[in-house]
Order: structure tokens, then sequence, then C-alpha cells
């Protein structure tokens, strides 16, 4: 229990996609501009993450993996290589169900997240966390915790820029560095503020 | 084929006159995370440049038999077999540096830059004009990620490539090295300040309040 808990603070805190790995900057900085689309976004992202981590996992055990196909009778093949091409394609299939299901069952939270859904299949943040699962080896349960907390994460640090932009409206800014500069310098002083983290021992 | 003028914008336009990164900010997911050595980042510049490149010529050979409707996915599956093919060369002739870059080569296939080159270039223009535009916009996301590796790697551990410039004061020599150059916010930091000066030169960039 222990584990999970250091793995899911480090995935959440520490070692967060968005301020330490970059991952998902495109729509990071383009929907960053009011807190409730920037939530609604950060919540879609977590789904999406919580949900295709641990799917991904399971299809890599089972199938990709070196000799994962002993069951079918093929105990030297090894697929690895076919990994970013099947993982795109489960993500891309993920957020296609994932939205019918919103449509049919939840249409108020479609109308809500809906916009967002077709973004995710190339947010980077998503591949980013199925390539780290994959390379890290996480089993299923470490994987699950790894999704939710990374979802997290990345929600916690597109809400905080978009409560900075909201206010930084109100600031008189150098031309040149109006809209995407400032944007950027945001982050890295975040960036910096989430480093104090990595002093946390587990 | 185009006359030889077209091909000078399409090739060097995105270099200076119209930078994927610093203007349109795209592609800078996987740009930033690989640029605290310049050796690193030259790697990936070939790998991003090549991939764009090659799906630009061909997504536009088959861009008349592609449905509209499958197209997105037509061109993933593109993008991510020539990401495999760059992985599995890097893999093989450059293992070390294939390990560092880590999962940032397989990030190559949601980099914005291909896909958008592949939307907005390749579905509408011949083949050889496509594979230069791949060219040209890998050039010029080359150009930033190189100027941000130079200045991180310079200023964080003294050397270029691993070749000492500035002797550290811990080898004896005269450089005390700014660590936090070496650290992900930096590299924020240095592309707002690229912007800036990008933008205090080209006024018709900045954007209204």
């Amino acid at each position: 229990m222990e584990h999970y808990i250091s793995l899911f603070v480090r995935a959440v805190f520490i070692e967060n996609l968005a301020l330490t790995f970059f991952l998902g900057m495109c729509t990071f900085i383009a929907v960053s501009k009011k807190i409730t689309t920037a939530f609604g976004l950060g919540v879609a992202v977590t789904v999406v993450l919580a949900i295709s981590v641990p799917v991904n996992n399971l299809v890599f055990q089972n199938l990709l993996a070196p000799g994962a196909l002993a069951w079918a009778g093929f105990p030297d093949a090894d697929l690895s290589f076919l990994g970013f091409l099947t993982y795109i394609g489960v993500i891309a299939a993920l957020v296609q169900i994932l939205e019918m299901i919103l449509d049919k069952f939840f249409p108020a939270l479609y109308n809500a997240l809906g916009i967002f859904l077709p973004l995710i299949t190339v947010n980077c943040a998503i591949f980013g966390a199925v390539a780290f699962m994959v390379e890290r080896d996480y089993n299923f349960g470490e994987s699950v915790v790894f999704g939710l907390g990374s979802g997290i994460g990345w929600m916690l640090a597109i809400t905080l820029l978009a409560g900075i932009r909201e206010k930084l409206k109100y600031a008189d800014i150098p031309h040149g560095l109006r809209g995407l500069g400032i944007t950027f310098l945001m982050v890295g002083l975040m960036g910096l503020g989430f480093m104090s983290f990595s002093g946390v021992s587990l | 084929m185009a006359n030889a003028k077209e091909i000078k914008t399409v090739l060097f336009g995105p270099v200076f006159a119209n930078n994927p990164i610093a203007l349109q900010v795209l592609g800078i997911c996987s740009a930033l995370a690989v640029t605290t050595k310049m050796d690193k980042a030259l790697v990936m510049c070939i790998a991003l440049t090549l991939v764009t490149a090659f799906s630009n010529f061909f997504i536009s050979l088959i861009r008349n038999h592609i449905p509209s409707s499958v197209r997105i996915i037509v061109q993933m599956t593109i993008i991510a077999s020539l990401v495999i093919v760059v992985d599995q060369l890097l893999k093989a002739f450059a293992y070390d540096v294939a390990k560092e870059l880590s999962v940032f080569v397989g990030l190559i296939i949601t980099n914005c830059i291909v896909m958008g080159r592949a939307e907005a270039f390749a579905m509408k223009s011949a083949p050889g004009i496509s594979f230069l535009d791949g060219i040209g916009n890998g050039l010029g996301y080359s150009a930033v990620l190189m100027t941000v590796a130079f200045i991180r790697e310079l200023g964080g551990s003294g050397t270029l490539f691993g070749v000492e410039i500035m002797p550290l004061v811990k080898d004896g020599g005269w450089y005390q090295p700014m660590g936090l150059l070496l650290m992900p916010p930096s590299a924020f930091i240095i592309i707002a300040g690229l912007i800036w000066l990008l933008r205090t030169f080209r006024t018709e960039q900045v954007e209204k309040a």
C-alpha cells in the first residue's frame, strides 16, 4: 500500500507530466485562458489517462512483451517494436468509445467535455504517460495508480496556470512578451515551484 | 516540380519568417526535455526532420486516395510507422543516445509539427514540394532546439557537444556552472526570452492584450 501512495505522490507532484517532462504542452498553453475550460480539459485528460494507461499495460503484457504470446503458441515472438503503433491506436479507439458512451448515457458531461475529447488523442501527455509506463515496467496495479496520479498532476498544473493567466489580464506586460512569452515565463516559474517537491522523500 | 523561388520559400521560410515553434507554438512538447545536451538535441532534430519530410512525402503520394473521413487515422499510421523505423535505427546504431532520449523519440508521433504539416500542406501539394516543406519545418524546429541546447549546455556544464569550452571550478578551472540551466524550468524561461527577442524585432507578431 505504501508503495502505491508513494507512486501516486510522485506522479502528481515530483514528476509532474506538464512541468517536469513538458508533456501536453500544446494544449497546456492553448487552452489555459479560462479556469473553467482548463479544469474541464484537465478532468477529461485525467479520465483518459486513468483508463488508457492500464489498458495499454494489459495490451503490452499480454500481446507485445517478449514471450507474451506463449499462450498462442509463439514463445519466441517479440512484438515490442510494434508498441508505438499499438498504443496510439488503443488511445484513439478508447477516446472514440468514451465519446460515444458519454454522448449516450451522460449528455450533460458530454456537452461539457465533448469538444476536448478529439484533442486528447494527439495530446502528448497521454502517449508520454503510456510510454513511461512501458519503459519503467509497471505492473497492472502500478499502472492504474500512475495513470490516475499523472492525470491529476496535469489537471492541477493547467488549472493553476489558468488562474494566473486570468489575473494577468490586468497586468501591463511589455509588448513582445504578451500572450505566448509571458505564459512560458509563468510555466517556468511554476516549474521552479514544483521543483521544491523533489526534496520530498517517501 | 516547382520553380526555384518557390522551393526557396518552402525550404527556408519556416526557419526564419514562419518558425513553427516560435510563432505557432507547435511541437514544443518533446522539444524541451531533450535540450540539456547538444548531441541529444541534434539526434532529436535529425529524427524529427526525417520523419516530417518522409511523412509529408508518403501522405502526399496517396493524398488523392485517402477518404477524408479516415484521413487522421491514415496519417497517424504512416507517422507511427516512420517513427518506429527511426526508433529501431537509433537503438541499433546509437544505443546510448537512444536510451537517453527514452520516450521522447516515440513522442514524435504526437508532435504537432508532423501532424500539422501533413494536414495543412501534404494533403494539398505534390510529393516533391511536400518533402521539401517537411525538411524546412524540421530545420525551423532544429534552429530553436539547437539554440536552447547551446545555452543550456554551455551555461549548465561548460561544454558543447561534450567538448570542454569553459573549465569548471571543480576541475580546477574558473567557471562556476549554473545548475539551474540543467533543470527543466530553465527551458521555458529561455523560450520565453527567445520569443521576446523575436517579437521585439518583428513587431507584427505581437499579440493584442
